[in-house]
């Protein structure tokens, strides 16, 4: 087996020195009947090439040729070669966390540089190393404001991505939390006057997302003045934080978090993906995950650490902020070259690009007769059309001219029917958004000219 | 090297009674125990601690250690150095580096405590442990 | 045993001093913070030119909404970020750099061929809500992953959707929960060994429950009387690893999920030390009824500096209707799909199916091991850790008089007596080129080593290791405070924590912030 490094001479001199006769003897231990009798049914030993072709094929079998607008949560970007090829270089990605932080520099810098570029980014104080992804950096978001308030009820907009709030549901079930979910308006915005009205001196935190996840920005300023007016905290949760290089950042809010995916890290089917929480200085000793520190050396030279480690499992155990052990280091890393590379300039003019694309795309679609974007609040890369036909007619329509169209959001809001969630970033060129206007046009004035739906499958 | 006018407990903190206040802190045993002190919690004037239960914690690099109240009663006052200077509590935990101050309900815990003999005799016997 | 002066240690010192006064500091080894390598206007990347008209980003968001630039943000061209990164990459220390025998952590070698696989287009480019039908090849590699983790662990169901062994724990807890609910009373405390990780009492907490911490033997295994007393009706389950945070297998585990269940409770382990038990034995017939796996441990998934990791929850049939989901199926046509009819499910503990991108690593680890292979692999590493347990006793006191399995503990105890703990000892062990054992864990044995040096050790290396840690040995002996201010070979030497921690400093400022 080719990784392993002893041969067995090497074993029989080891075994040797230890005075047994047998490997077998070091499971002594075990009991006999609880032994595995016979060969599990596993695959292998395979060679690479054929764990290659293994892959291969079900690389293959996926939609790879299809260009695709789906957003919700996972954007597709492109992520320039630079980031992988800093990635697999083996001192960061076969190291481990950097408890020995003499030989552990490179991966404690970056991961300052990364808690540096993600306060700066969200107008907050501080930072933390990273967390699993949005949806558990956002229930840890809450369960910092449970701990800081000591209050029990919490208010998520109903724009706040679904699974979030799935995620956050199943975490507080025990912790005595009071979970209300708060409307939207026509604007596809978060109801202000339902807001009000919820607020008591009960709340701890209110949730929301921007943008949102019909992506709509939600008005934070004002949302924020009402919920500090009831000592409550406000915590943004951003899933797509590219909107931060033209959108201002959230600085009214106490806690703003969610998912860095967008930087660098691939959408490869739902993880390992990038949370990230920051927040008001104030609220530092609360921060749940890894902490990195400046520092210095006997020497006085700048070095840095992880800190603040007693909020954390390993010490306080029962007591701890939460259970967390892992961050995301590497996909942290991964964002951390990535905004690099691009920087002030780049971000800027990528985000300039997906608005750019986004907007033409949206007016290209509006103007079809029959097509109509229900919400009117500003968008980032990712909006809503309401179409006269059936949506998953339509994104079947869509994928015979290779067009993954985006979601069907009848799977979340029950009440949306036929609307779908579009989202195109600087990866759509302007022939597909064209192919996917015309497919439109397609469908929708088949649909719009014929009483029954179904009929109408023209060839295309 | 204990002050005779304090009395301890076995959770390491000391307490110094004057009339029906008492001044609470941490011993230098305690401190060496913990290392580095970088960070102190403890609870606000005008709540309320009981004996033997947390008043706070303190927190090295690699530590967070609740205090035990040596007595019950009400905070009337907290050492403001602690924030900016936890430090204090390595070189001066007998002194400058005091926690709290509490208005005993019930001063019959007191007779619980150990004396500063004792409590060198107590930690003889941990340290040999 | 060579004379001291012959030891490396010594010879070394002094070199080593004449050589810090002599070198030059090169910008390689003085790399700032990329901010500060920053020079306005420059980008490290390019754009094609815009093919659809341009907005103004005022004009659509609105100029309240609007923001001109992002402040602080690097301006350096690509070259600046290769050699920044490349530079900080130096710095480190990983699995293939050499032995990394940290205890618990199964920092075992991560195969090229899993990065390979992982990045093809398709498997890392294909969006979780893309269409069934269109994904699936990676439905498929999900299933097959979990087919292997339940067939390795003799389990009847498994999700792998936990981020970490962490989030696996909690999950694991909370279906146990959910189950004891549903029959009425979901009971109020969970057994811990002294023993455990620290995520064990914090999950367990998180998911509602108190923890019972229950003193282990002399051996650091399970006291079977001490249980029989303190399992009673209101236990939830029992937490525990296996083979132990000693390296130790519980040899009365079948006794033990006898008793937890006899009287009700669910038996829950903690799957991090696995890499002494694939092809050997499966938990499942231990009469564990939930446990996690480590991708990240045990199935040679990268550590990537501290995340990401993965920790799929395996379950016997009792808890099945609990997990989260959706579940991925394989219907009679072969076709693969997500069931979100779970009405008896726990939730979601995450968005998306999990971290797939550490399924297709550790399936592929399986693949080109096979059975035979992993069971080699366990052979090796408990192999491996005892060569270490035999070398090394007589020059520190052992953690516990029984024989370990994939790794061993000793105890800094003789050392201490001159004023050295585990943590300046580890330090020390920096300078021979190691990476240290795990320091103080687990807590149990006072001033712990904890050394797990997994199959992906030669016989060559582990002999540099003891001879090293022999030498330190030796140096404690005759000169202790040498040892106390190591490391003296690295970039930086200790570090202050404790200013770290008083006066944290977590983020670089732009000027005019600060």
């Amino acid at each position: 087996m080719r990784y392993l490094p002893n041969s067995d001479s090497d074993r029989a001199a080891m075994l040797n020195a230890t005075g047994r006769s047998s490997v077998e003897e070091f499971f002594d231990r075990i009991p006999e009947e609880l032994r595995l009798q016979g060969p599990l049914n596993l695959p292998g030993p395979l060679s690479e090439p054929e764990i290659l072709e293994y892959f291969r094929q079900a690389a293959r079998r996926s939609a790879a040729e299809y260009v695709s607008l789906l957003g919700a949560g996972a954007y597709t970007h492109y992520v320039p070669v630079a980031v992988n090829a800093l990635l697999s270089r083996s001192e960061f990605f076969t190291a481990y966390t950097p408890y020995q932080a003499e030989i552990a520099q490179g991966t404690l810098q970056a991961m300052f540089e990364f808690q540096t570029l993600m306060t700066q980014l969200t107008g907050m104080e501080v930072g933390n190393a990273s967390l699993y992804d949005g949806s558990t950096a956002t229930t840890e978001a809450v369960l910092m404001a449970l701990r800081v308030t000591r209050r029990n009820r919490v208010l998520v907009a109903r724009t706040v991505h679904p699974e979030y709030y799935q995620v956050l549901k199943t975490f507080v079930r025990h912790q005595g939390t009071e979970l209300v979910q708060l409307p939207y308006q026509e604007s596809g915005q978060l109801d202000l006057s339902s807001l009000e009205t919820a607020l008591n001196a009960a709340t701890a935190a209110v949730v929301v997302q921007s943008p949102n996840f019909f992506g709509a920005l939600e008005r934070t300023a004002q949302i924020a003045e009402a919920v500090h007016r009831r000592g409550a905290l406000l915590i943004v949760t951003i899933a797509e934080p590219l909107s931060l290089a033209v959108v201002k950042p959230p600085a009214e809010a106490d806690i703003v978090c969610g998912e860095a995916q967008s930087f660098g890290v691939r959408v490869a089917f739902g993880g390992p993906y990038l949370g990230f929480l920051t927040a008001k200085e104030k609220f530092l000793r609360q921060i749940p995950g890894r902490l990195v520190g400046q520092t210095v050396d006997k020497e006085g030279r700048r070095g840095f650490v992880l800190t603040l480690a007693t909020r954390e499992q390993h010490i306080r155990r029962e007591k701890a902020t939460s259970n967390i052990c892992t961050n995301q280091s590497l996909c942290a890393l991964a964002a951390t070259i990535y905004l690099s590379l691009l920087g002030k300039n780049g971000l800027k003019r990528l985000a300039e690009l997906n608005l750019a694309k986004a907007h033409y795309a949206a007016r290209q679609l509006a103007a079809i007769p029959g097509v109509i974007g229900p919400f009117r609040a500003p968008h980032f890369n990712e909006f809503v059309v309401k179409l006269p036909c059936d949506a998953d007619e339509l994104l079947a329509e869509l994928r015979k001219v290779k067009i993954i169209g985006g979601l069907n959001l009848e799977r979340f809001y029950p009440e949306l029917r036929n609307h779908l969630l579009v989202c195109v970033t600087e990866t759509v060129s302007r022939e597909a958004i064209d192919r996917t206007v015309g497919a439109y046009r397609r469908t929708a004035e088949c649909a719009a000219g014929s009483a029954e739906l179904t009929g109408c499958k023209t060839a295309v | 090297m204990y002050p005779q006018e304090f009395l301890y407990t076995k959770e390491h903190e000391w307490i110094r009674v004057d009339e029906e206040i008492g001044t609470i802190g941490i011993t230098d045993f305690a401190q060496k125990e913990l290392g580095d002190i970088v960070y102190v919690e403890v609870a606000k004037p005008g709540e309320h601690v009981a004996a033997n239960e947390s008043l706070g914690t303190v927190e090295s690099v690699k530590a967070v250690s609740e205090i035990f109240s040596p007595v019950s009663g009400e905070v009337t006052g907290v050492n403001a150095k602690l924030q900016n200077n936890p430090e204090l509590l390595n070189t001066d935990p007998h002194g400058e580096a005091w926690l709290v101050q509490v208005r005993l309900s019930d001063r019959g815990e007191i007779e619980k405590l150990m004396t500063a003999d004792e409590y060198e005799a107590y930690i003889q016997k941990e340290k040999s442990t | 045993m060579a004379a001291l002066t012959q030891l490396p240690g010594f010879r070394e010192r002094e070199i080593m001093e004449n050589r810090i006064r002599e070198a030059r500091p090169h910008v390689n080894r003085n790399e700032k913070l990329i901010f500060e390598r920053s020079t306005p206007g420059k980008s490290g990347v390019d754009f094609a030119p815009l093919d659809v008209p341009p907005v103004s980003p005022e004009e659509v968001l609105g100029p309240e909404l609007t923001r001109s630039e992002v402040e602080g943000f690097p301006e350096v061209s690509e070259l600046e970020v290769i050699r920044h990164f490349t530079r900080l990459s130096t710095w480190n220390y990983g699995v293939d750099t050499g032995l990394y025998p940290l205890g618990s952590c199964t920092m075992k070698y991560n195969p090229r061929i899993n990065e390979e696989v992982a990045r093809l287009e398709g498997l890392a480019t294909d969006h979780p809500y893309a269409p069934e039908p269109l994904v699936q090849g990676c439905l498929g590699v999900l299933h097959e992953t979990a087919r292997c983790l339940k067939e390795i662990t003799g389990m009847d169901a498994i999700t792998l959707q936990p981020a970490a062994g962490a989030q696996g724990e909690l999950a694991g807890i909370l279906m146990i929960r959910a189950c004891l609910a549903e029959r009425g009373n979901p009971r109020r405390h969970i057994l811990i060994p002294d023993s455990a990780h620290g995520t064990n009492p914090a999950s367990a907490t998180i998911a509602g429950y108190e923890v019972r911490n229950i003193k282990s033997d002399e051996c650091g295994c399970i006291d079977l009387s001490n249980l029989e007393r303190v399992m009673t009706d209101d236990v939830a389950a029992l937490m525990l690893t296996n083979p132990n945070t000693l390296g130790i297998f519980e040899s009365q585990i079948r006794q033990i999920s006898d008793l937890v269940h006899a009287r009700g409770g669910f038996m829950y382990m903690d799957g991090a030390n696995m890499n002494a038990l694939v092809g050997v034995a499966r938990p499942a017939d231990f009469g564990v009824d939930v446990m996690h796996l480590n991708l990240h441990k045990t199935f040679s998934t990268p550590h990537g500096g501290g995340g990401p990791g993965s920790g799929p929850v395996a379950v016997k049939k009792v808890l099945e209707p609990y997990l989260p989901l959706p579940i991925i199926e394989q219907g009679p046509d072969g076709v693969f799909g997500l069931n979100y009819d779970r009405p008896r499910s726990i939730g979601r503990v995450r968005a998306f199916y999990g971290n797939f991108g550490m399924a297709v690593r550790a399936l592929a680890y399986i693949q080109a091991n096979g059975f035979e292979g992993l069971r080699q692999t366990a052979r090796d590493a408990v192999l491996n850790a005892n060569y270490l347990n035999s070398s090394l006793t007589g020059l520190y006191e052992l953690g516990s008089c029984c024989p370990p399995m994939h790794e061993c503990v000793f105890s800094d105890r003789r050392q201490a007596a001159r004023g050295v703990r585990t943590g300046d000892i580890a330090k020390r062990l920096i300078d021979y080129g190691f990476h240290p054992y795990t320091t103080a864990f687990p807590l149990i044995v006072p001033g712990a080593l904890m050394i797990e040096p997994t199959e992906s050790a030669s016989k060559e290396e582990l002999d540099a290791f003891i001879h090293a840690l022999a030498s330190i040995a030796q140096e404690i002996e005759e000169d202790p405070e040498f040892v106390l201010q190591a490391p003296y070979t690295t970039r930086v030497t200790r570090l202050d924590e404790a200013a770290a921690a008083r006066r944290p400093v977590l983020r670089w400022k732009p000027s005019h912030q600060a």
